[in-house]
């Protein structure tokens, strides 16, 4: 037998190590593994946390308490001009025909009686009865039961956020309201029921009659404008780059900068639509025009990273079999690399626009962070979007708006979550894999 | 081919017409500034927007600074009608306005109450302005707590721990007041009626030191950064929150959110007056400030709708109108009348009018 070379372990001392490494090695690994599933775990726990908090929170949100009362729609108090026009029902008393059945109701009398009473229903009661009319002229000169929204004050000691059992100059709700309510309550007018303001509203100071119905539209415009946008320009990039540009320095230089436009905080853009489209432009503030422009420079780098990548998992084969058989370059690609890329394309401008729909510092500068009732009609119209609406309700001070801002949190939220699955789904079922 | 390609071109020449198209006149109100304003212009807007004959104003939030430089950033459609402001015009903001050209008008609307509260369960707290600002202000001077170190000539970084450390007959709990970061104004305002003006010009002590160090009064306006006062960020009512969930600490915010909250909250006592709507609707609770709005001149007349936006807070700014139930504290009658008659007279503010 030779002697074993120097440096050369025999096979024996060679196993009886291994074994003797072996329980610390395993036991290394499943330390490893346990740190891992700690990590996921930490991970899964707060997003637990934050889905419980937010839905807690924000179910309450879509419901409200509704006061249901017989209204006595006079025809001359109601539309004194008697042609029905938004002019002539706004001059007319909405307001004191729904007090009149109001006081009724509750019985209130006498001036700090009515004026208690008259608190406890929204502001919004006069809008309601004037739209109802509107759409149903024949309302007029009848009594009809019609449901408002309670205020907000009186919403919040139903729900019992307010107790009876602090002293009555520390609350926001008097002895006297409180009677009314127990009285309505008893009379069966007050219910609790899905709260239409919240998705059919538009932005207002009271909290019982706020709702996303403008922020959503806006979101909704801006992103038309973004997609229009980015989307063929995305796309034009991606191909140029990919399948027609000379592979050089300035090429280069493009690709890189695209890659660091990725990473740059979405504000910056937003001061550049500042500086360009209302600086130099002098186009007004707040648009979603703009809006869509802005968040549309800012999602530019995603959709050609994400674009590039999808035509360049088309494999090389497919351009020679088209080339080949005589197409030109441009054949080529609309006919054959373009469509097969396509899924991967959208799947990123999906993603992308996910992104657009969840910004807010962009909008900042060029004014679209901002209290903004009317609906927008066209992308020149000012607006706002989701996540802005869900900021500024986060900072009033009515407490209200703690639910109202969880509910339209949960409202982004899905559309989030909808459009990943859309991305997700385009994936799973159009891409082609090789 | 040539056809693809001036159809391409007509695309292009369409889509730029359309754009520059929109430079034109806007229709609806545009008003940026204060976040402690814009609760009760949003008010007013949402008000006036009922009226279908207006559009709705546009209500931007931003900070006092923003409103005060956009109204006199220039003239033009461009630019915000209305700049909301939680504290006067300075005179170097007035030259700015001036510089561009830009003639405004200025109306105050009401005043806001900065209160300190805390959580009803917790220890009220009574004190006075100075032993506030000596609680909260980042350098004191070194003989301050009353030690053996009689050296009142330096300034030395903020050694109370317990309210108790500045007065025996406060609470005995750790300093921790909750407060808004730096581009607050309602900080600002603090900074300056209580840091300052309540105990750096009033304090002997403080007042000799700064003589001594050959500092002004305005060093004071810094607040402690050691963990006695936190910065909570601009939403007031994560301050609310803290407070209702940890009865030891102390938080500074606007009235508003007491008045909303007045079930849970306490305000502290200062300088022996409560923060109650009364007390600082007659002055008496001094650590208020008042609100403004600055109307620019140039587009009276050209955006519909600003002399109806004025008349509407008119409307409101009442003891018994809609923002006082929001929490804004209404002017005395006669104020009201002098700024009523500033809507119609629309007096270009002056350098004179500001000193």
């Amino acid at each position: 037998m030779n002697e074993p070379r120097k440096g050369i372990i025999p096979p024996q001392v060679a196993i009886s190590r291994v074994n003797a490494s072996l329980a610390a090695r395993r036991a290394g690994e499943r330390r490893f593994r346990t740190y891992g599933r700690i990590a996921i775990g930490i991970a899964l726990a707060f997003l637990v946390l934050l889905f419980v908090s937010i839905f807690t929170k924000g179910i309450p949100g879509f419901f409200q308490y509704y006061v249901t009362l017989e209204v006595v729609v006079d025809r001359e108090k109601i539309d004194p001009a008697g042609d029905l026009s938004v002019q002539s029902l706004y001059d007319g008393d909405a307001r004191g025909i729904i007090r009149n059945a109001l006081y009724k109701a509750t019985g209130a009398e006498g001036r700090s009686g009515r004026k208690a009473a008259g608190k406890l229903i929204s502001k919004g009661a006069e809008q309601r009865l004037r739209e109802a009319i509107i759409k149903d002229p024949s309302l007029l000169g009848k009594t009809v039961a019609m449901k408002f929204a309670l205020d907000d004050d009186a919403d919040s000691f139903l729900r019992g956020y307010i107790s009876s059992a602090v002293p009555e100059k520390d609350r926001r709700i008097n002895d006297k309201q409180i009677e009314f309510i127990n009285k309505l309550q008893k009379l069966q007018l007050i219910s609790y029921d899905f709260s239409d303001y919240l998705i059919f509203g538009s932005a207002s100071r009271d909290p019982e009659i706020a709702g996303i119905k403008g922020a959503f539209v806006g979101s909704m415009l801006t992103l038309a404008v973004c997609l229009v946008l980015a989307f063929p320009m995305g796309v034009a990039t991606a191909v140029y780059l990919e399948e027609f540009a000379p592979k050089n320095r300035i090429t280069e230089i493009i690709e890189v900068n695209i890659n660091n436009l990725a990473a740059v905080p979405s504000v910056v853009f937003g001061i550049l639509g500042l500086a360009v489209f209302i600086g130099i432009f002098g186009m007004p503030r707040s648009i979603p025009l703009i809006g869509g422009v802005v968040l549309a420079l800012m999602t530019l780098p995603t959709i050609i990273i994400s674009s590039r990548a999808a035509i360049r998992a088309v494999p090389p084969s497919i351009r020679d079999a088209a080339l080949g058989v005589g197409a030109s370059r441009l054949q080529t690609v609309t006919h054959h690399v373009l469509p097969l890329a396509m899924p991967g394309m959208l799947t990123g401008t999906i993603i992308g626009m996910a992104q657009a729909l969840g910004e807010t510092a962009p909008l900042l500068m060029i004014g679209m962070v901002a209290f903004i009732v009317d609906i927008p009609g066209g992308v020149t119209d000012p607006g706002t979007v989701l996540p802005v609406q869900i900021f500024m309700w986060a900072d009033f001070a009515e407490r209200m708006f703690i639910h109202k801002t969880s509910a339209a949190i949960i409202v982004l939220l899905g559309f989030l979550i909808l459009m990943n699955a859309i991305a997700i789904f385009i994936r799973n079922r159009l891409e082609r894999r090789w | 081919m040539i056809k693809r390609t001036f159809l391409t071109a007509a695309v292009a020449v369409a889509a730029f017409t359309a754009t520059s198209g929109i430079a034109m006149a806007r229709d609806y109100i545009s008003i940026a500034g204060s976040s402690t304003v814009l609760p009760f212009a949003t008010i007013i807007a949402e008000q006036l927007g009922k009226n279908p004959s207006i559009k709705t104003p546009v209500v931007e939030s931003g900070g006092s600074s923003v409103g005060k430089k956009g109204v006199c950033e220039g003239i033009g459609t461009e630019f915000i009608d209305i700049g909301n402001a939680s504290s006067r015009m300075k005179a170097g903001e007035l030259e700015y306005c001036e510089s561009n050209g830009v003639k405004v008008t200025e109306i105050k609307v009401g005043y806001d109450g900065i209160v300190v509260a805390n959580s009803k369960e917790g220890t009220p707290l009574v004190l006075t302005k100075a032993e506030l600002g000596m609680a909260l202000t980042a350098k004191v001077p070194a003989c301050a707590d009353g030690s053996q170190n009689f050296d009142c000539t330096t300034m030395v970084d903020n050694p109370f721990k317990k309210w108790s450390d500045i007065n025996p007959a406060l609470p005995d709990l750790e300093i921790r007041v909750y407060g808004p970061p730096t581009t607050s104004g309602t900080r600002a305002s603090f900074a300056e009626m209580v840091n300052e003006k309540g105990y750096c010009k009033k304090d002997e002590m403080a007042k000799a030191a700064l003589a001594a160090a050959g500092a002004k009064a305005k060093v004071c306006r810094a607040m402690r950064t050691d963990g006695a006062f936190i910065e909570a960020g601009e939403q007031d009512n994560l301050i609310v929150q803290k407070l209702q969930e940890d009865p030891s600490a102390y938080g500074i915010f606007g009235f508003s959110y007491l008045d909303q909250n007045s079930d849970t909250l306490q305000g502290a006592v200062i300088s022996g007056t409560n923060p109650t709507f009364e007390e600082i609707a007659n002055g008496s609770y001094s650590v208020s400030r008042a609100l403004y709005f600055y109307v620019k001149h140039a587009h009276m007349g050209v955006v519909p709708g600003l002399d109806e936006y004025m008349a509407e807070w008119v409307k409101h700014w009442g003891d018994d109108g809609a923002l006082s139930d929001a929490g804004m504290i209404p002017m005395p009658s006669a104020e009201r009348a002098t700024y009523k008659a500033a809507m119609a007279d629309m007096p270009a503010l002056t350098a004179d009018m500001l000193k």
